[in-house]
């Protein structure tokens, strides 16, 4: 438990440090817009697929409408302060609130279901709330909802990812987290043990809907732009994949895989394979499953263990 | 009459989820994998039929053949190089996977192989509408329903007739008393596959035909909805494949005409999941009970 603690301390530490690299190449403008852009874009699927992994890698649920939970939190967020002028981060927090009550709202009725049956659920459910939001005049339709007022910054992004996956990290460690990773593991024993296996499943499944509310919001206010086609079925298998690549049940994998996976397309698009580029991505995808299908970390934490586990090592030679 | 009229091209629409409905139920009757990269197969077997036509100048039934071997000759390379190293690894790898090839088909049709603008595809034959009382019925949907028919009989005959037929069902049993019953488990896959994309190709031959344009991505809203329907039909259960892909096309038509057309993707997930939640293996499906 202390450990846990200790490990978050540094994380904040190391977080810091990078937050002032980051600040000072920034305002330098060594970084140009474009860069900070893709560094903003980043932090936000860091947030969608570590919340994306606490109920698909620590749960076990098989869940593929993602995207859907950022849509309501997006058009929650970008009416608030738009029409409403609430500030942004209570915005925020009312589309993370609002993503929540429609995960609870669907998680209730359909994680009765297993595997299979769970992904198509999820997967409907998600292109339902796209189709409804078309046919919202209120929230422009079809057409999307322009001119949504400029908030996010690198400093939004950055204090906001890292908060979210403390937090999630946090939850993980804690008996709740331990229960949700009970059901994974085998549900009937779970079960067996006493946990309310069904209670954690809606609650893994409520809070990573909570926190894909948040990317919403912030992903609105970034791009100042949002369109029922933005949050489509395809966007939440690209969350799925950023988990699974990264590693099902690491959170530093699922960051990893964000990152290199969001860099990836545009690193193509500099090298002028813009053309190609999610060809060549799709072809990396398959070789990094067929070559390492546990993801690149697989259930692995970078962590402070890793050094003093080879000080343990070394003070059992001295034995 | 304007409700059995629309009823018809429900049917016709139908059919055609349902020939790449069969497809998902059987790969995932044999080796439990969602094969997302069924819709591209489909969107492959329009294209094979578009170039049989159109560079070969064959007829309708050539054409259709030739769509169907080419789809069963790439499904079955698509098993042995993507899926058959991972078959003892976790189920979502699998569907990583799958997504992965949908991918490569997808992006390498539009920028490698054929371009992404749409094409239109060539009239095997003209149109004519056939009059009975005042319901229209296009010859279109007539083809399309009779191919659809005689190929599901003809997938019946294989299916419960045969000796590779008694062998892929015994393999979707239970894969490991198969083999040590001595089937090759390998080769029932491999003619799983075939089987199931031949009938995507199929499928996209017929859809080209009814649509006259098709693109390299045109594979995934159908893909998805035949996936829907065989959910709905309860996956791994061929009849209903079937059931669920004719209840979607006629969902969707009816939807289209009498309620709204923007709506009508919401509502045949809706339908899905009213289902799934009275009845959590799908139509047809039956319920196992997991024992420890």
């Amino acid at each position: 438990m202390k450990q846990h603690i200790r490990n978050s301390i540094v994380f904040l530490i190391g977080a810091g440090i990078v937050y002032a690299i980051l600040a000072f190449l920034i305002e330098t403008k060594i970084l140009n817009d474009f860069y900070v852009q893709v560094l903003m874009i980043i932090g936000i699927n860091i947030i969608l697929a570590c919340s994306l992994n606490l109920v698909i890698g620590f749960t076990g649920q098989l869940a593929l409408g993602h995207a859907g939970f950022m849509s309501v939190g997006a058009y929650t967020a970008a009416v608030l302060t738009m029409n409403f002028h609430v500030p942004f981060l209570i915005a925020m927090i009312c589309g993370g609130l609002m993503a929540a009550a429609f995960g609870l709202a669907i998680g209730i009725p359909t994680l009765r279901l297993k595997g299979d049956y769970l992904a198509i659920t999820t997967l409907g459910f998600g292109e339902i709330i796209r189709v409804f939001i078309v046919n919202i005049d209120y929230l422009g339709g079809p057409r999307g909802l322009p001119g949504i007022e400029k908030h996010t910054n690198y400093t939004w992004v950055f204090v906001i990812t890292v908060l979210s996956v403390l937090a999630i990290r946090f939850i993980i460690n804690s008996s709740h987290g331990r229960a949700m990773i009970s059901v994974r593991e085998d549900e009937i024993a779970a079960e067996a043990m006493g946990i309310n296996t069904t209670k954690y499943k809606v609650a893994a499944f409520a809070i990573a809907a909570f926190f894909a509310g948040i990317g919403g919001g912030l992903y609105a206010h970034l791009v100042r732009f949002v369109d029922p086609l933005t949050f489509n079925f395809l966007k939440s298998i690209d969350y799925v994949v950023f988990v699974v690549a990264g590693g099902m049940g690491s959170l530093t994998g699922s960051i990893v895989g964000a990152t290199a996976l969001t860099l990836l397309p545009e690193a193509l698009r500099l090298l002028s394979l813009a053309k190609y580029r999610m060809l060549v991505y799709a072809v990396l995808l398959l070789i990094l499953m067929l070559f390492r299908p546990q993801g690149l970390f697989g259930s692995k934490e970078i962590s402070l263990k890793v050094f003093s586990g080879l000080g343990l090592k070394r003070a059992g030679g001295d034995k | 009459m304007e409700l059995l009229q629309q009823l018809i091209n429900g049917l016709a629409l139908g059919s055609v989820y349902a020939l790449i409905a069969i497809g998902y139920t059987m790969v995932y009757g044999i080796i439990k994998l969602i094969n997302f990269a069924h819709g591209d197969i489909y969107m492959l077997g329009a294209y094979l039929g578009y170039f049989a036509v159109s560079t070969l100048h064959m007829s309708f039934i050539p054409a259709l053949l030739t769509a169907m071997i080419g789809c069963a000759i790439i499904g079955m390379t698509v098993e042995k190089i993507a899926y058959k190293p991972l078959r003892n690894s976790a189920r979502i790898v699998l569907l990583i996977t799958a997504i992965a090839v949908s991918l490569i088909i997808e992006h390498g049709m539009a920028t490698v192989l054929v371009g992404p603008n749409p094409r239109p595809f060539p009239a095997f034959f003209t149109q004519h509408n056939f009059m009975i009382g005042s319901l229209q019925i296009g010859n279109f949907q007539l083809i399309n329903l009779s191919v659809a028919i005689i190929l599901v009989l003809i997938l019946q005959f294989i299916v419960y007739k045969t000796k590779t037929g008694k062998a892929m069902r015994a393999t979707s049993f239970d894969m490991e008393a198969a083999q040590l019953m001595g089937i090759n488990i390998n080769n029932i896959i491999s003619v799983t596959f075939a089987i199931g994309s031949s009938l995507a190709g199929a499928a996209g031959v017929l859809v080209g035909m009814m649509y006259p344009r098709i693109d390299p991505y045109m594979g995934i809203m159908p893909g998805l909805k035949a996936f829907v329907a065989a959910v709905l039909g309860g996956i791994g259960v061929l009849p209903g494949a079937m059931l669920g892909g004719l209840l979607m096309g006629v969902a969707e038509t009816l939807t289209k005409a009498f309620i709204s057309t923007r709506l009508s993707d919401a509502i045949a997930f809706s339908i899905l999941i009213i289902i799934l939640i009275f009845r959590p293996a799908g139509l047809l499906g039956k319920v196992t009970r997991e024992k420890v």
